[in-house]
């Protein structure tokens, strides 16, 4: 967020309008990188600025964050169940060996990378759609219509996973009644009895909850898009496919890759809709599941961390693909200006 | 503030104050706590603190925290197949002798087998609870069966096919399908483990027998045939029991709490008394016609906690709430059957309960599920393999569930 301020006065401080555009092609490119290697003093005293603000917190996060997880890794070496403390013993990477040689681990993953991939890409354009009917509203019904959006963001999960759940449910549910004029639904449709659509209304009602998460950060990202450049646009014959491909989604680039980086995230943990709905009946098993199921239920903490660490490398790999290989820049998210 | 600083880790203890970690119900519990309190004379005072509302989310927060040796158990309700578990750790305070003579007489043999570990009393016996067989009269009467006699499961799946009825039976993927293969098994004359008392390692399970694969036999054809109805696959207790207050009730296993369910949906006004009078009940289906049937066995028992303040004081309360008259009212007011069978006596049961004396005879010969302090393992693991009911193959699913369950048993696979 503070790097918005050294990018305004580069530009700033080009006086000519002709070299201005050529710099802002430029940038867009990613090929001028000499004026942002010397810092200006000004940079500098805020950049020391923004270490001293962000440093205590970083600290406590550290703290807070990577003792858990040493714990964890700690743990995962051990075969150690909860109710029988004195048998604990060492035994190296075993428990990772039974897992990743076991159908589960992987049908778990798979699932969990099925609803990740499918809900992001739904998501994606549903949110850009609202993005889009939320920035061109009108001032007046703007407020309103950003609300009703949000509403279901505001919902508790577990809330909403058993409304979604009853809705759905054979015995109370009034979907199967209202939606019988469609192929393949009547009323002896048992949602949750079988994977395909038991996964379906999982990832419906992931889908229904946060989709306003990434409409809203699309939303910050459409309106970094200077008006002027789709009006240059429209000016010069873009059609409306042409703007919206050339100009706006290049230009908020940045905004949807973190869009999609926080919802993969979030998707490849998901924990509530599955828990409630089929409990990981199924084949709804994800891994978040898995590794509450080992932990908590069997009270396995060896093989329970285990799961846990392997879950964790997963994040981390996603996170590791988007930033470097997708090029996601978490510091300046700034659309391409 | 006064409350968040004493939720923080359990309630704060006043010296004769007792936690009782009670399951979710009528309030029955409570009311029970308060009259022991009053009738103490100031000895002790009992405050109820509740768990979560399903058996297996309770044992997980009382296991981790006895495992983390929380002194604010001092009293708990447990699910008895969990009390193994608990018991072997040493996570429960014994239970002195004179308290487990004076508690445990005229309590029905299942219930006590519940309440013991390795030969010993580890646990009270506070109530029990066992399924029966409901139906409808003019399903069976239809389908020509005398229900003054035992029936078998044969009988009424035949019974529900030809009157193009659902049987109520519990085929999700919960503890009620455990309920439903144990109960199914020892009623042929098996057992899900052959001896409890095994370790992890050497545990043997009686899961691939003739016992479990006449138990395959009868799941699979009740799923494979659609006898359960489009929601049995996810059909637990509650699900069975409005399935079968429609219009496709024939017949079902279930728990007491039927009973007021119904009575108090028509007293709401949501059912019609029709379905009341046509309701019958009896002994829970056999396997064969001439082997007396091993009837599911629930309930609750209460146990002290090994690092409780005041043991002494928690197990004087623990006589008081376990008490033929406490027992009686609870029954009465919350519909959870009495352990002792002194307590059928009471002349309110009767009244409220017209079935009491079915429930008390299938309490005498029901069967516990397997006392092993990897329950949770075995009922797990039986869990996944026998749901759904349709994808049940007798001659594969017994031998298949019993290598899976030994082979997660050995820390070779995942649950």
């Amino acid at each position: 967020m503070t790097s918005a301020i050294p990018a305004k006065t580069t530009t700033a401080s080009s006086t000519e309008p002709g070299p201005r555009v050529e710099r802002d092609t430029g940038t867009g490119n990613g090929k001028t990188k000499k004026p942002q290697k010397q810092y200006s003093d000004r940079v500098r005293a805020e950049r020391r600025l923004g270490w001293i603000l962000a440093g205590p917190a970083f600290v406590i996060m550290l703290l807070v964050t990577l003792y858990p997880i040493l714990q964890a890794i700690y743990e995962s070496l051990f075969r150690f169940r909860l109710t029988a403390p004195g048998e604990r013993e060492f035994i190296g990477l075993g428990n990772y060996a039974v897992i990743l040689s076991d159908p589960v681990w992987w049908s778990g993953l798979w699932t969990t990378v099925f609803i990740t991939v499918v809900t992001v890409i739904v998501e994606l354009v549903l949110g850009f759609a609202l993005a889009l009917v939320m920035h061109k509203a009108l001032k007046s019904v703007r407020g309103l219509l950003r609300t009703a959006i949000l509403v279901p963001y505001g919902i508790i999960t577990v809330v909403s996973a058993f409304a979604w759940f009853y809705a759905f449910d054979i015995n109370s549910g009034y979907v199967n009644n209202w939606f019988g004029w469609l192929p393949g639904i009547d009323e002896n449709l048992n949602w949750f009895a079988q994977g395909p659509t038991a996964l379906f209304v999982i990832m419906a009602s992931e889908i229904w909850k946060t989709t306003p998460f990434i409409s809203l950060l699309l939303l910050a990202g459409l309106a970094q898009v200077p008006d002027e450049l789709s009006e240059a646009a429209k000016v010069d014959g873009a059609t409306w496919w042409e703007q919206m491909r050339k100009v706006i989604i290049p230009n908020m680039k940045a905004a949807i890759m973190v869009a999609v980086l926080f919802r993969a995230l979030d998707a490849f943990r998901i924990f509530d809709n599955v828990f409630i709905m089929t409990n990981g009946a199924y084949g709804t098993e994800v891994l978040s599941l898995l590794a509450y199921r080992q932990s908590i239920s069997r009270l396995e903490i060896g093989l329970g961390s285990a799961v846990s660490v392997l879950l964790f490398l997963c994040v981390l790999l996603i996170c590791f693909i988007a930033i470097k290989l997708f090029k996601v820049d978490l510091a300046g998210s700034q659309g391409g200006k | 503030m006064g409350t968040l600083a004493m939720s923080g880790c359990g309630p704060a203890q006043a010296d004769n104050s007792l936690t009782w970690y009670i399951n979710p119900d009528n309030g029955g519990q409570a009311a029970i706590a308060q009259k022991c309190s009053d009738e103490s004379g100031g000895r002790y005072r009992i405050e109820t603190s509740l768990l979560p509302s399903d058996a297996a989310s309770q044992r997980e927060q009382l296991a981790r925290r006895l495992a983390a040796g929380d002194s604010s158990l001092d009293i708990m309700s447990l699910d008895p197949p969990f009390i193994p578990e608990l018991a072997e750790p040493g996570f429960l305070a014994p239970v002195p002798e004179e308290v487990a003579e004076s508690t445990t007489e005229n309590v029905v043999e299942g219930a006590l087998a519940g309440a013991t570990w390795k030969d010993e009393l580890v646990t009270v016996p506070f109530w029990a609870n066992t399924q029966i067989l409901w139906y409808r009269k003019s399903v069976a009467e239809a389908a020509g069966l005398d229900m003054s006699k035992p029936v078998t499961w044969e009988q009424i799946m035949e019974a529900a096919k030809s009157q193009d009825k659902s049987l109520g039976v519990q085929g999700a993927q919960a503890e009620s399908m455990t309920v439903w293969v144990n109960a199914l098994i020892e009623s042929a004359g098996g057992s899900i483990i052959v001896d409890p008392e095994a370790t992890a390692d050497t545990i043997e399970l009686g899961l691939d027998s003739d016992a479990g694969v006449a138990a395959a036999e009868v799941i699979s054809t009740i799923g494979k045939d659609g006898l359960g109805g489009p929601g049995l696959p996810t059909q637990d207790e509650n699900a069975s029991l409005i399935a079968f207050q429609g219009d496709s009730g024939s017949f079902m296993v279930n728990y007491p709490f039927v009973w007021p369910a119904t009575t108090a949906a028509v007293e709401a006004g949501t059912l019609d008394q029709a379905v009341v009078d046509d309701l019958g009940w009896g002994i829970f289906p056999r396997m064969t016609a001439d082997q007396e049937s091993a009837p599911p066995l629930g309930g609750i028992n209460l146990g002290v906690g090994a690092e409780s303040d005041n043991p002494d004081l928690a197990y004087e309360a623990v006589q008081c709430i376990v008490s033929v008259e406490n027992q009686a009212e609870y029954f009465v007011t919350n519909g959870n059957p009495p352990s002792n069978t002194e307590a059928y006596e009471d002349p309110r049961i009767e009244e409220t309960f017209p079935m009491a004396e079915t429930i008390r005879d299938s309490l005498q010969v029901a069967a516990p599920r397997p006392q092993t302090p990897f329950y949770n393992e075995v009922s797990t693991g039986i869990q996944q393999r026998w749901a759904p009911p349709a994808d049940v193959d007798p001659d594969s699913t017994p031998e298949t569930s019993s290598d899976f369950i030994t082979s997660v048993l050995r820390g070779e696979q995942l649950l």
